[in-house]
């Protein structure tokens, strides 16, 4: 028996922080002091407040130290491990109450309205030891389907629950697994999608570096519920943390008899193996990702035939991404009711979001759907830093849309987000502010599509490269309304033509941008202006007399000598040597630099 | 994907060639391992020039177009070789949105060469790269597996200076 045990975040957010050096200076000045045998140290999965990383709680108090140093090591260990003084200087300190007195987390703005079943184990558990998991209730859920339920009933508590997949499409999970079920063939398989490529969203690589089990435990349920005996997780190679957690558990779950033969004695096999992808945002698309489990270029391929009929190596397939399969064990365990019991009528139970950009408590957050924007936002996200506006939250990446300031009392799901041209995506949301322009959002997202365009049909090929150069043509201030038409017209002709997903969704951000901030596209066009100051063709830096000292700094640093004047006297910018680069900007002490 | 293709001779050892055999005997048996064996090939040689490509190929018992097609699909693939440190800047939305552009404008400044390049003497190398899901941290860039967060154009100079010794 312990003690105390020392949780320290092991996620790749903490990690980059430098949290597994500070692990190595725990457990040494534990052993130096002589508490090894008192207290442990446990590396966990992500506890989803990334902003305050890198972070460690002691229990049993729950103090939840944030923003650790190396240096800062020695202290906690002396005074709080050692003498049971909290060191409340570290605190988070939203949970310090007083100086005698400290908050739970869960009564903290960022907890406070977060229901946790996906990321359940996050940040509770050693990731790396499924006894941990199996003290939380770990493998019950795949006993209880062995030993007490037919594949059928597995099928109908899936479908009962209301489950839908939290990849971005929202099809219902349970119907999904029936599709399977219902083809007979010789070999059948399960996939996992944890391919993340929607840039800026996180959560499914947070599950499996902190909670691996759970997908194993889920994709054998769905092995046995379909009628599968092999499964294939497909896992992002830039997420090496990820992959080595999850081939531990792998290898764990096989010796005990967990994935293999015969499990729970009941004639059921199942094994699971790891393919890594090597970064195409197609191979998110199901088909696509087959392909590449096959060792192909990642192309779609035209559906049907549906996976469910002809998926990996030409047999039925069931795919699934991350977070939908870390609800299943608790969906198993707990029943569809307590599923339908949270979130709205038409979007069951809850939906992780990677909060970033703009915003001050960036991280991981899991609400039950129907929670609005403005909660998210504002009470749980700590609003917009440094006193700026809020202008929109971005979600779906580059396949969805954005939300603006008028539509924050929208409750998130899966619907209601359709019905205002955006879409739940994999649960990226980024916020921006006053200072980013929305046309070079959209222009940003583009780019990304046009890069990975798989050039497989030429509405996705072709088209997204001409919609992005009509978008330049704003962003440079050559274009007219007329362009604006065009850009409408093209997009739509995208969306309605392209093979697969990719393709469909590419034009969604700039048909947002163009609906919900069509005053700013016409800045670009009519006043040639970028309201945010991003678009560089459209700025222009001038010096006001009144502020200018006449230093000569500016002078000095411009890098083309666009700047002249001498000794205390005013100086001016020649625009046409000028190249926008800010440099004056951003060395002028007296802010007489003004660009526009 | 647009990929640069080196010209630089190649310039692999026996022990890279027999590690590489090694893979190829392991994995031959099924060809859908061939995106596997590229991986091991790029961690041994740190890029895929076409003799590799060809040596994968042979042994793989698949064409070298195919091969070829592979790794000019994904963007992990390198044709051509990367620097002694080579500088990665995170280009996902949430490190866009900081200013993730303004790192590489300072990069292409403070190095000497844009994006996708390798300085002449092998040392530096510069790309931009998907989200690495630390977004929590954004802006980060990585310099091979160190990360650094939160960054500022300001802050390039310092870290730059720190490989340069």
């Amino acid at each position: 028996m312990y003690r105390s045990h020392v949780l320290v975040c092991g996620g790749t957010g903490c990690t980059s922080s430098n949290s597994g050096a500070i692990i190595e200076a725990l457990e040494k000045e534990i052993a130096d002091k002589g508490l090894d045998k008192e207290i442990k140290v446990i590396k966990t999965g992500c506890f989803g407040l990334c902003a305050l990383g890198p972070i460690m709680i002691v229990y049993p108090e729950g103090c939840f130290y944030s923003e650790v140093k190396v240096e800062d090591v020695p202290e906690i260990v002396e005074e709080h491990l050692l003498k049971g003084r909290i060191v409340t200087r570290l605190l988070y300190d939203e949970t310090v109450v007083s100086e005698k007195e400290i908050k739970s987390l869960n009564e903290t703005n960022f907890y406070k309205k977060q229901k946790r079943i996906a990321l359940r184990n996050c940040g509770v558990i050693d990731p790396e030891n499924i006894e941990e998991y199996i003290a939380y209730d770990g493998y019950q859920a795949l006993a209880k389907c062995l030993t007490e339920m037919t594949p059928e009933d597995v099928i109908k508590v899936v479908k009962d629950s209301g489950l839908r997949g939290r990849g971005g499409g929202g099809f219902p999970t349970g119907m999904k697994w029936e599709f399977t079920s219902k083809n007979a063939a010789d070999q059948k398989y399960v996939v996992c999608n944890a391919d993340e490529g929607d840039p800026g969203a996180f959560m499914d690589r947070s599950v499996l570096e902190g909670d691996p089990h759970c997908i194993i435990e889920a994709m054998t349920i769905c092995g046995y519920a379909t009628g599968a005996t092999e499964g294939y997780v497909y896992v992002r190679a830039e997420y090496p943390i990820a992959v080595e957690r999850l081939q531990i558990a792998i290898d764990q779950a096989r010796e005990h008899g967990l994935l293999g033969k015969n499990i729970f004695g009941s004639g059921f096999d199942f094994d699971l193996f790891i393919r890594l992808g090597a970064g195409a945002f197609v191979c998110g698309e199901e088909t696509a990702l087959m392909t590449s489990i096959e060792g192909n270029r990642g192309e779609p391929r035209p559906r049907p035939p549906y996976p469910a009929v002809k998926g990996l190596f030409a047999k039925p397939t069931t795919e699934n991404n991350v977070e939908t399969f870390a609800n299943i064990p608790q969906i198993i365990l707990h029943g569809a009711d307590f599923f339908k019991s949270m979130g709205t009528e038409r979007s069951a139970g809850t939906k992780v979001f990677a909060l970033g950009g703009k915003i001050k408590n960036t991280g991981l957050v899991e609400i039950p759907m129907g929670t609005t924007l403005r909660e998210i936002i504002e009470d749980i996200g700590g609003g917009v830093p440094n006193g700026k506006k809020f202008k929109a939250a971005q979600t779906g990446g580059p396949s969805g849309g954005c939300i603006p300031a008028s539509l924050m009392d929208t409750e998130i799901d899966y619907d209601n987000l359709t019905a205002i041209g955006c879409m739940m995506g994999s649960g990226g949301l980024i916020v921006m502010d006053e200072d980013n322009c929305m046309v070079d959002i959209a222009k940003f997202f583009l780019d990304f599509t046009v890069d990975e365009s798989c050039g497989k049909c030429a509405p996705c090929r072709i088209g997204t490269k001409r919609l992005r150069e009509l978008l330049e043509k704003v962003t440079d201030g050559k274009a007219t309304m007329e362009t604006l038409d065009e850009i409408e017209k093209l997009a739509h002709y995208i969306k309605e033509n392209s093979l697969c997903g990719l393709g469909q969704t590419a034009p969604n951000p700039v048909l947002a941008t163009l609906k919900f901030f069509k005053d700013e596209y016409i800045a670009h066009v009519v006043d040639k202006k970028c309201p945010a100051g991003v678009c560089k063709a459209l700025l222009n830096y001038s010096i006001v007399a009144d502020k200018c000292k006449g230093c000569t700094l500016c002078a000095r640093k411009c890098p083309v000598g666009a700047i002249s004047g001498s000794v205390k006297e005013v100086h001016t910018i020649d625009t046409t040597k000028c190249i926008k680069c800010g440099v004056c900007e951003s060395n002028c002490k007296f802010g007489a630099i003004i660009k526009g | 994907m647009v990929k640069k293709i080196s010209s630089n001779p190649f310039n692999g050892t026996p022990e890279q060639a027999a590690k590489l055999q090694a893979v190829i005997e392991e994995s031959k048996h099924d060809k859908s391992l061939l995106m596997h064996v590229m991986q091991e090939a790029q961690g041994i040689y740190g890029y895929l020039p076409i003799e590799v490509q060809k040596m994968i190929a042979d042994g793989m018992g698949v064409p070298v177009e195919k091969v070829y097609g592979v790794s000019t699909f994904y963007a992990q693939f390198s044709l051509s070789p990367k620097g002694e440190y080579n500088f990665s800047v995170c280009l996902g939305t949430a490190c866009y949105v900081k200013g993730a552009q303004d790192l590489i404008d300072k990069l292409e400044e403070v190095l000497g060469i844009s994006a996708k390049e390798c300085t002449p003497d092998g040392k530096f190398s510069l790309e931009d790269c998907r989200c690495i899901g630390a977004c929590g941290l954004a802006p980060v860039i990585t310099v091979n597996d160190e990360v650094y967060g939160k960054l500022e154009a300001k802050d390039i100079p310092g870290i730059v200076a720190k490989y340069q010794a």
